[in-house]
This record gives C-alpha cells, structure tokens and sequence, in this order.
C-alpha cells in the first residue's frame, strides 16, 4: 500500500469538537509500516474518538489523517478496504450466523471465494464448531471472538483495536495476545509456527486499560489525556512498573496540559 | 458491479434476518391490519360509501406501518453496532443506502400485498386493478426512498421513535396527497390519464429525492 520510509499512519493537529465539548485538540502521530503503536488514558481522553476518525466512522473537525499516504477524507472508500476494525460494539448481526455474518462482510470486501479464509479465520478464534449458530446465542467473550474474526477476515494491512480484549475470558485473551504479536510479528510468534500465512507485519494501533498487555504488544506507546498526546515513546523494553509512574503522573487531573505530538516526552 | 452486488449481499442480509426474527414484519402487519380493523368499525356507521374514505384509509395505513417498519430496520442496525460494520466496508454510502431503501421497499410491498385483499372485503372494494397497483408502487416506492434516509438521521437522535415522524411526514405530503387523491379517483372510475398529472408528480418526486438520498447518505451516517 505504500513506500515503508512512508508513515502508515500520519495524523497531524487532529481536532473533534461535540458542539463546544473537545474530545480531541491537537494531536498528532506517526506510525510506520509494520508498527505497533498502543495508546493507553484515562476515560474521556479521547482514545475511542481518535480510533473512529482513523476508521472512517468519524469526521474530523480539524487537522488531516493520512493512511498509506493517502488523505482518509478524499480516499475513504480506497483505504477502507485496508483497515480492520475492532471496537466497543462487535459490529455483527446477532440474526445471523457465525458463518454467514463472516461470508456477508466478505461480500462487501470483494472477497471472491472466500471458503477458506472464513474456515480459517473461524478455526483460528476457536469458533469453527459454532459456526451454524446465530450470533445472539453467543456469550460475550465469543462475540468478541467473533469481531476479531470479523476485523481480520479481509487480511488488512492496517488494524484499530479499541479494548480489543474486553469481554474475553484469559484464555481467549492469551488468544487475541497471540494472534497479535503474530500478525506484528514479534519475537517467538513465527517460532510458533501459527504465524504461517501471515508474510508481512501488519500495522497496528491497538487501545487499551492493561499496562502489561500493552507493553507486551506495542513498539510504541501514547498516552492520550484531555484530547492531547501526554506522552509518546518507544517501548525499548520498558517494563510496566516504569510506565505505570509515567501514566499516573500524565493522567492525574493536576497534569498540566501538553502539547500535542511531543515526542519522547517523559523519557 | 461491485455496487450492486453490495447493495444485493444487503437486502439478502436483511431478508435473512427477517425471515428469522419477523421483528419488523410482525409489528408492520399489526399495526396496518389494527388501523384498518379501527377506521372501518369508525367509519362505518357514519360514512354513506366507503369509497369517500377508503384511500385515505389505505394511505394512512400503509405509511404509519411503513414508519414503523422504516424506524425496525435502522434501529436494529444500530443498537447492535452493526451499521458502523457496514460503514467500515469499502463499498459506496450509496450502496448501503440502495440496500436498506430496497430492503424497506420489499417489507413493505408485502405487508401492503397481504393488506389490500383485507381492504377489499372490509369495504366491499377492488383494487386489483394495474392501475391501482402502480399508483400503489409508485407512492410506496417515495415512501421509501425518503423514509430511509429520515431514518438514517432520525436513528442517532434520542427521540428517534418520534423524530421519524415528525421529520418525515412534512416532506411526504406530496406523496401522500397524491395517492389518496389517484386512488380515490380510480375507485370512482375514472382513468389514469385523468390523474396524470398527479402520477407525474409523485414520478418527479420519486427520482428526485433518489439523487438527492443518493448524494447525502454518507454525510447523513457519518459523524
């Protein structure tokens, strides 16, 4: 999709106003190609608002966002094509199948034959066996199970997690871990041998509450607070008892406020 | 031919579900067949030939359930979440917006296919006629080109079962004018070219807010 000295993911001076509430004011980032870039906050920071303007759902109210290089208002249509989302809401029709909810997305993907990845991905979130039965009798762990199936069954280049594990027990967590660091392809996951099929490392912004599991998969972390990028730096095998400070001291209603995009700002 | 093939994997998708819950079928079906049921047991004592009310009747019956059905059908997508799904699918606003037009066009088509025999025996009237079934499909089909995309607004508002209303019945007047006026005439007797121009009215009226549904639904489902 794009050159790799080319950010995959470019926002710059990003503003979303709600009539005369901010919920983003200024910020900016910049996330490689094969990057994976965590952005942690307290609620009301802004995080799910910055996923939704990445993911098309939302206009932004000022500043630009570019994905591949391209302007996400003028190409929206084009690059959709190459996110994979995962949010709050599964974004699944409860009447229907496991197996026809993810054969409907795959129509809209332009996904020819689509069998094999719809086997494939099902198998991989452990719901193959459940795959002729309606969503609505799923629990809440297997319909997030099913979201990230549904998220990654277009093979994107690029993928937005908003609190991807809510909802999943630790084993389907340990799952989604696994799945990411595979699809970023961290160390120990091709040694796995489950990363097959997977030949270059995806993009992937993920927001999360959990410090460990953050870290775990991020080459780069943001801390969003009031609207604005607080902290921004590469992980460089911090550990979560360092960050943890870091977050209190950015996320604490005295923080003053900061500017947009600092770079390597607390570090 | 991509577009069409999303907007056809659309209303199948909705069809499916349908056939499964019959939540928007069922409520459409009640609350026409209850109208009618009520407006003859009104009119009757009081009313020397149905044929004076009987249009507007059918109108009245038809729209208010087509609200209904118009409210289901957004409604389910988006207390599921399932509308950001489909609006994070690289396929065309327009599309999606075929789609559900299409889907409600379909739902209530049949409810109005199961209603008019109804119609007919409860006020001794025909109106098998093709005459009465373009002027039908005509109506049915502006009904539905404008009340998706009310829909599509009325949805994200708090009020959004009584938003649908208020916003969409102003603007369906025209229509709703002219079908009580050209089926009121047809069951009088009188030939379609004598309600010609209210047919082309609802015509220009039906194409005209398809381009202008066509043109605004991304910015109507966006944020």
């Amino acid at each position: 999709m794009s050159e790799t000295d080319t950010p995959m993911i470019e926002v710059k001076n990003l503003v979303k106003a709600f009539g005369s509430k901010y919920a983003l004011r200024g910020v900016s980032l910049r996330v490689m190609p094969g990057e994976s870039l965590v952005i942690f906050g307290p609620n009301g920071a802004g995080k799910t608002t910055l996923v939704r303007i990445l993911s098309s759902l939302s206009r932004p109210s000022n500043g630009t966002v570019r994905i591949g290089g391209l302007d996400l208002l003028k190409h929206a249509d084009g690059i959709r094509r190459y996110l994979g989302v995962v949010s709050h809401a599964p974004l699944l029709y409860d009447s229907l199948t496991a197996e026809e909810n993810l054969r409907f997305f795959a129509g809209l993907y332009g996904m020819d034959k689509p069998d094999e990845r719809i086997k494939a991905m099902l198998q991989r979130v452990g719901l193959w066996g459940r795959r002729g039965d309606l969503v609505r009798t799923f629990s809440r762990g297997m319909v997030q199970r099913m979201a990230i199936a549904r998220a990654l069954l277009h093979d994107p280049e690029v993928l937005l997690l908003d609190e991807p594990d809510t909802g999943l027990d630790p084993q389907a967590a340990e799952m989604l871990h696994g799945l990411l660091s595979e699809l970023s392809r961290r160390p120990g996951a091709v040694a796995s041998g489950s990363a097959a099929g997977i030949e270059r490392p995806r993009t992937i912004v993920t927001v999360t509450h959990s410090i460990e599991r953050g870290l775990a998969i991020a080459d780069k972390v943001v801390i969003l607070a009031n609207g604005r990028v607080a902290f921004e730096s590469p992980v460089d095998g911090m550990t979560a008892a360092e960050f943890r400070p870091i977050y209190d001291e950015k996320c604490s209603p005295s923080a003053p406020p900061t500017t947009a995009g600092v770079n390597g700002g607390g570090r | 031919m991509r577009f069409w093939k999303a907007v056809t994997a659309i209303i199948w998708k909705d069809i499916r579900a349908e056939l499964r819950t019959k939540d928007i079928f069922s409520s459409m079906f009640v609350f026409a067949l209850l109208s009618v049921i009520v407006f003859n047991f009104a009119f009757e004592l009081r009313v020397p030939d149905m044929k004076m009310v009987a249009p507007g009747i059918v109108w009245v019956a038809i729209t208010f359930a087509g609200t209904l059905g118009l409210n289901r059908a957004f409604v389910i997508e988006q207390d599921k979440g399932s509308l950001a799904g489909l609006l994070l699918a690289p396929v065309d606003r327009a599309a999606i917006y075929f789609g559900k037009m299409l889907g409600n066009l379909l739902f209530i088509v049949v409810v109005t296919v199961i209603l008019l025999p109804l119609v007919m025996i409860f006020f001794n009237l025909s109106l098998l006629s093709w005459q009465h079934i373009l002027v039908l499909l005509l109506g049915i089909y502006g009904f539905a080109a404008v009340g998706t995309v009310f829909s599509a607004m009325a949805v994200n508002t708090r009020a959004r079962e009584v938003m649908l209303p208020i916003l969409l019945f102003p603007v369906l007047l025209p229509v709703l004018v002219a079908g009580v006026k050209m089926t009121g005439s047809l069951l009088d007797g009188e030939p379609l070219s004598d309600v010609a121009n209210w047919l082309q009215l609802v015509a220009i009226y039906d194409v005209g807010f398809t381009v202008v549904a066509y043109l605004t639904f991304g910015f109507v489902v966006e944020e």
